[in-house]
């Protein structure tokens, strides 16, 4: 059978930022153990985040999945994710 | 259950709940002083891979940060130990840093043992409780599983003795 025709898309034009250059993010992971005001408490402790952002961080965490909590350089990010790791946090590092 | 008290959290704690609570505190040093087992999911949850899929650089990242992380998890879960009476009850008072100390040391009590139960999103404890009541109420699975909502309470109720973040 043939497939359906499509008419090719021509790529836009975008500059790619080369991988390198792009910065790092350190993302928290939903589990089922931590508490809900516990996740709040640490975003708070760990990243100076006033009450309403860290419930709003929590809650993306807890309805999405996940969450990017800080960005920057590959090096804070590890920094970051072993902190996080020490309050029992789901913590991974990749690229934004 | 904690309370504030001036610039302190207090709980008076019975016989049982000392007796417990030493046992858990002293489960989680014992598990990460008996040369970890890296397969054990609870160690996997408790030392999560930095770079979920790049198996080398974190293994790298583990080389330089898991003695560190592994000793501040023995240190929290040493506050309890040195916080508690060493048997019968008991009160306790927690300035901030030891309040501190506390609430991850329960936390990381509560991971290693929603790992061992198997605890999901979707898990009702009251549900499962009862029904592990009804399959046998003397398992260790049932003493387990009220240990586990039992240190749930304890953390919530840390947290809201705590005084405000600024």
């Amino acid at each position: 059978m043939a497939l359906p025709q499509v008419a090719p898309v021509e790529t836009p034009e975008i500059e790619e930022v080369p991988a390198e250059d792009r910065p790092w993010v350190t993302i928290v992971w939903d589990d089922p153990v931590n508490l809900m005001s516990y996740v709040t408490w640490v975003f708070q402790k760990l990243f100076g985040f006033s009450k309403e952002k860290a419930e709003r961080l929590m809650m993306d965490v807890h309805t999405k999945g996940k969450a990017v909590v800080s960005t920057g350089a590959r090096e804070r990010m590890e920094m970051d994710a072993n902190q996080l790791h020490g309050y029992g946090l789901w913590a991974t590092v990749d690229r934004a | 259950m904690f309370r504030r008290s001036g610039r302190q959290c207090v709980a008076t704690f019975a016989h049982d709940e000392v007796r417990v609570l030493r046992k858990v505190a002293a489960e989680v040093v014992g598990l990460l002083t008996d040369g970890m087992d890296h397969t054990d999911p609870v160690v996997g949850r408790l030392f999560p891979d930095i770079y979920p899929d790049r198996p080398e650089d974190s293994q790298e990242f583990r080389l330089y940060t898991e003695g560190d992380l592994k000793t501040a998890k023995i240190d929290q879960a040493g506050a309890i130990l040195a916080a508690l009476p060493d048997e019968g009850e008991g009160e306790v008072r927690l300035d901030g840093e030891a309040a501190e100390a506390w609430l991850r040391a329960i936390n990381d009590a509560r991971l290693a043992m929603g790992t061992r139960l198997d605890i999901q999103a979707d898990t009702d404890l009251a549900e499962e409780l009862d029904e592990a009541v009804l399959e046998d109420p003397g398992s260790s699975r049932v003493f387990q599983l009220s240990v586990y909502a039992y240190l749930g309470y304890l953390q919530e109720s840390l947290l809201n003795a705590l005084p405000e973040i600024k």
